[in-house]
């Protein structure tokens, strides 16, 4: 399916050709070109961020937009808002159990896979598919799947394990106190845990070949070379996968709509913004939440995309 | 595929022990969805949800079938050129970026690229907005247009990317020979550019098929893509849960054709959302 | 190659669409319940010239079936005006708002839409000037002389009548299971500590959640009727017009009602729709759901029947009192076709219109005049009552406080749901009341 695309781009890294500058006329077309796209994205992008911002920090509710100056007041209200707190504690729940799934999953059969066995293509496309699902159909299925249910109304998941006579595992899913919300990370860790394995296979296929076999000559063990040799080699692709994951934790908001709908419980702010803004209409509050959300992921993403494009264009 | 070197290949039989467990994990809600599509009817029930089905029907698809058949064109209907639209300016901007860098191009393209990873609700209230005062909200056209726009910083980068690669000589070849940025962009960028337009269009189809935040707030009922009116006929009770599940394999099979027919085009993509430059 | 297998499997789901694709065409009586385009809209399509779009959360059981009937009616008098049936589905119309919510801002709403007469009509979409008087259609149709006084009032604003109601419903109604409450020699209780004591005893027989509740909207709807039970029909009407408040003993006494009543709920009610609950009660797996009296239209649609299956009093404590809802619709203020919208109100106000909606949807009409003989054991009772009871509003369907005051109430109830906490759930409700009451 793939030589690494890590390994493709590095090598062509190496090998570009020291940068030259081409100043003509001809270069300002090239403006001219990426001129529509730029203004759409201006717009639709920053534009809309400030008209956001400017919501935020007005006193919009109701279905007339009005625009009053407030100040950081729907900020200071979130701050105390109880379904905020939760909204924040699930987010943290939901971000740990679905980014430590991934890693963990996706590095385990990445490093099963790259033991060089038969049926490797097979496999790695199975643990692919789910990325290939919109979250709704995902969340369709294992809301059935999950379905809390006990006693004689057993279903789903828990209906397997009481058939397989593992009644301990049964247990009340999305239902749970507390971690309910770890249940939807379980099915988001099923849809994302693939994604995260190609990620690391393509960083292990980077690791050239000569330097495991140089500390195998050392007399290393296949367990040390892994150790010393492959997994420091992995942490930039560790860091694009928490990355990657962790923004996308932040965002969730199909999943749980369609596995749980909409209860404070099972809440989080992707939620909370879409509910008090198009069912409540406070405007101005689900600006600002979604300012917040904003601002949380441009912590995370930024630094990030500044490193990795300094890189490039150091390359 | 790519072949591993020999001292590897010992006894390394005990790894299919968790990979064919994994395995499992990841086919236990495609056989759910299958096994519970092809019951009947008066099969159906919760309590025998894990057992197989005694006979094959397609009782469950035909139901789902035909409340979700004009959905699934409506999502063509917006799919197919919004994934068009979006990998031609992708293509484009990748271009310029990678070999016609004007000033500034080094700050115009991560500023493109951050759209890529706006949480969305940062931008609906406006979006709702303009999108009515232009007159395209609840139609068909106004996601399009919304899925072109949103699209165009991963279809950049893939571009971009994939742009880099082609060596500098072939332009200046061209350039000496005296083409101009639109000679060289259609007589030797663009030939080369089918596996990339794979990928981005692969990339496109998948995300705006899959998409329902766009969608439910945007498009009226009779414009809804399948995914809003999936989950409106899981909220609605009275129909039952076989259908249902019936309904999102349905809603599943194109994007899965795609994977399964060209499943490497798509990890490139994939591959790509994580900035792996 | 290894991906055979895999392109096999792809070709087999190639088959089983197209198969399903050409058998549907083979079978044609199922009506669709969710989708935009109904079969009664596509035949009807061929001579049209000009159609209406009608949006409601009308897409499961008695209620779509209701809707379907008046669609009926309205095809027969309009046959030229192709009926658009914008469906969206979520109980108490919860998804169906953001969709609505979103279309009025983006200023592309539908011709006509179902809201609750009451706050949710006033107090949101004539506050946002979104829908137009209709005292014309009430003049020209003689509307006034049938619609109950109770009522013009809270569709109206300084004189001007805003929507037309089809129906009214009760939300106070206590559902139970007959054979397992004779089993356990119960009768339907009538107080609220009568309640209390025949749950614990149902709980001490084994049964493990004596009252059946569903997903959150379900808990606010239980949260309206135990609070009037406990506060009476002046307490819970003085929340509203602000001559009782909220942080007052009355309103903590009756939280706390609230709270008790919520221990004998089902665990896993945050998965299950109103009409999975009141499954639970016809399985006699609990013995009590307190929901709305279209429960009882779902209770019939699976066949089950009255006195036998199920059977209904007051809520506990809320006997004399109706607290009612009424579904109406309104005339959108930029209608993309006025007149069309016009020809559906004046469907949806007609005797034979309502006659045709209620007895299916499982309501009674808001005309006074509706035609006895097409109502069953349960919908008589209720027009009797409807006629003789004091009428108070419900919160969680619109009556009594608008979208905005209803959202925070809910928000309040859905964290109480997670700490019990009712001195919290007060503060929430006191914060929710200043915020937007």
């Amino acid at each position: 399916m793939t030589a690494s695309v890590v390994a493709e781009t590095e090598i062509l890294a190496s090998a570009k050709s020291p940068k030259r500058k081409r100043f003509r006329m001809e270069n300002w077309w090239g403006v001219i070109w990426v001129l529509p796209s730029l203004l759409a994205v201006m717009l639709f992008v920053y534009g809309f961020i400030i008209w956001t911002a400017r919501v935020s920090v007005s006193a919009w509710k109701g279905l007339t937009p009005d625009y009053t100056y407030v100040g950081a007041e729907n900020f200071v209200n979130l701050a105390s808002d109880r379904r905020f707190h939760i909204d924040i504690t699930n987010t943290i729940i939901f971000t740990i159990v679905f980014v430590l799934g991934c890693l963990l999953i996706g590095l385990g059969l990445a490093l099963l896979l790259d033991k060089g066995i038969r049926a490797e293509g097979f496999y790695r496309s199975l643990f692919l598919f789910p990325m290939a699902i919109s979250f709704i159909v995902t969340g369709v299925v294992w809301r059935w799947l999950m379905n809390p249910a006990q006693g004689d109304r057993l279903s789903g998941l828990n209906l397997l394990f009481h058939n397989l006579g593992l009644d301990f595992l049964i247990n009340r899913w999305y239902a749970t106190p507390t971690w309910g919300i770890a249940a939807v990370a379980i099915a988001a860790v099923w849809q994302m845990s693939g994604y995260t394995m190609a990620l690391y296979l393509a960083g292990l296929r980077a690791v050239p070949e000569a330097l495991r076999e140089a500390a195998r000559v050392d007399g290393a063990s296949e367990f040390q070379v892994y150790r010393r040799v492959v997994m420091p080699l992995l942490w930039p692709v560790t860091l694009s996968a928490v990355i990657i994951l962790g923004h996308s934790s932040l965002k969730v908001f199909d999943l749980i709509i369609a596995m749980v709908g909409k209860q404070v419980a099972l809440d989080v702010p992707a939620i909370y913004m879409w509910t008090t803004t198009f069912d409540g209409f406070f405007f101005g509050r689900g600006a600002a939440i979604g300012m917040v959300l904003l601002v949380s992921v441009a912590v995370l993403v930024i630094p990030y995309l500044w490193y990795s494009l300094r890189q490039d264009s150091e390359g | 595929m790519t072949a591993q070197t020999a001292g590897v290949h010992r006894s390394r039989k005990w790894v299919y022990i968790p990979l064919t467990m994994m395995a499992l994990f990841y086919l236990l809600p495609m056989f759910v969805m299958l096994n519970t599509g092809f019951k009947s009817f008066e099969e159906v029930s919760l309590a025998t949800m894990w057992e197989l089905p005694s006979s094959l029907s397609l009782d469950n698809f035909t139901a789902a079938w035909e409340i979700l058949s004009p959905n699934v064109w409506n999502s063509l209907k917006i799919v197919i050129p919004a994934a068009t639209i979006s990998s031609v300016l992708g293509s484009i901007n990748g271009y310029v970026l990678s070999k016609w860098k004007f000033p500034g191009a080094n700050i115009v393209f991560p500023v493109l690229l951050f759209g890529m990873f706006i949480p969305y609700q940062s931008i609906l209230i406006p979006l709702v907005d303009v999108m009515s005062r232009i007159g395209l909200a609840g139609s068909i056209w106004g996601l399009i247009l919304v899925h072109v726009i949103y699209g165009i910083p991963i279809t950049t980068l893939i571009f971009r990317n994939y742009y880099a690669a082609v060596p500098d000589s072939l332009i200046e070849a061209a350039t000496v020979d005296g083409a101009g940025i639109w000679q060289v962009y259609w007589r030797v960028l663009l030939p080369l550019s089918i596996p990339a337009f794979v990928v981005v269009y692969i990339w496109q189809f998948t995300s705006a098929w899959n998409d329902f935040l766009f969608a439910v707030l945007l498009t009226s009922t009779q414009n809804w893509p399948v995914t809003v009116a999936l989950n409106n006929m899981a909220g609605s009770q009275i129909i039952a849960w076989n259908v249902q599940m019936a309904g999102s394999f349905l809603a599943a099979i194109p994007t899965l054709l795609i994977y399964i027919f060209l499943g490497r085009y798509f990890l490139r993509g994939m591959m790509t959302g994580a900035l792996k430059e | 190659m290894k991906r055979t297998t895999l392109k096999f499997l792809g070709l087999l789901l190639v088959l089983a669409m197209v198969a399903a694709a050409c058998s549907s065409d083979s079978d044609d009586t199922t009506t669709t319940a969710a989708g935009g385009t109904d079969e009664t809209t596509t035949t009807a399509a061929a001579a049209t010239d000009s159609k209406v779009e009608v949006f409601s959360w009308w897409t499961g059981g008695g209620e779509a079936a209701g809707l379907d009937a008046m669609i009926v009616v309205f095809n027969a008098a309009y046959p030229n005006i192709e009926f658009v049936n914008s469906a969206v589905a979520g109980g108490a119309g919860t998804n169906a708002r953001a969709v609505l919510a979103s279309r009025l801002q983006a200023n592309d709403p539908p011709d006509s839409w179902q809201g609750h007469a009451g706050q949710e009509l006033i107090g949101t979409y004539v506050a946002a000037d979104q829908i137009e008087p209709l005292n014309f259609l009430y003049e020209e149709m003689g509307w006034l002389e049938v619609m109950p006084e109770t009522l013009i009032p809270l569709i109206s604003k300084d004189g001007n009548i805003y929507s037309v109601p089809v129906n009214i419903h009760r939300s106070n109604v206590l559902w139970a299971n007959p054979t397992v409450l004779s089993d356990a020699g119960i009768d339907m209780p009538t107080t609220l500590d009568e309640f209390y004591t025949a749950m614990d005893a149902l709980k001490e027989g084994g049964m493990e959640a004596p009252l059946a509740m569903g997903e959150q909207w379900t808990t606010l709807h239980l949260f309206e009727t135990i609070m009037l039970a406990s506060m009476g029909p002046a307490g819970w009407e003085g929340l509203w017009d602000g001559s009782v408040a909220w942080d007052s003993a009355e309103v903590t006494a009756g939280l706390e009602d609230f709270a008790k009543i919520l221990t004998y709920t089902n665990a896993d009610a945050a998965a299950l729709a109103w009409q999975d609950a009141g499954q639970l009660v016809l399985d006699g797996s609990s013995a009590f759901n307190i929901m709305g009296d279209w429960q009882e239209g779902f209770f019939r649609e699976v066949g089950s029947e009255p006195q036998t299956g199920y059977t209904w009093a007051a809520v506990p404590g809320t006997d004399g009192n109706f607290q009612f809802l009424s579904d109406s619709f309104v005339l959108a203020k930029s209608a993309p076709d006025r007149d069309a919208a016009i020809a559906w109100l004046t469907v949806a106000g007609s005797l034979e219109g309502q006659d045709a909606f209620n007895p299916v949807k499982g309501s009674i009409p808001a005309r006074s005049d509706g035609d006895r003989s097409l109502y069953g054991e349960y919908l008589l009772s209720a027009m009797d009552d409807w006629a003789s009871d004091t009428v108070v509003g419900s919160l969680t369907h619109g009556v009594v406080a608008n979208d905005s005051w209803k959202s925070e109430i809910d928000t309040a109830v859905g964290l109480f749901l997670l700490d019990y906490d009712v001195a919290a759930l007060q503060e929430g409700l006191v914060a929710a009341a200043e915020a937007s009451g």
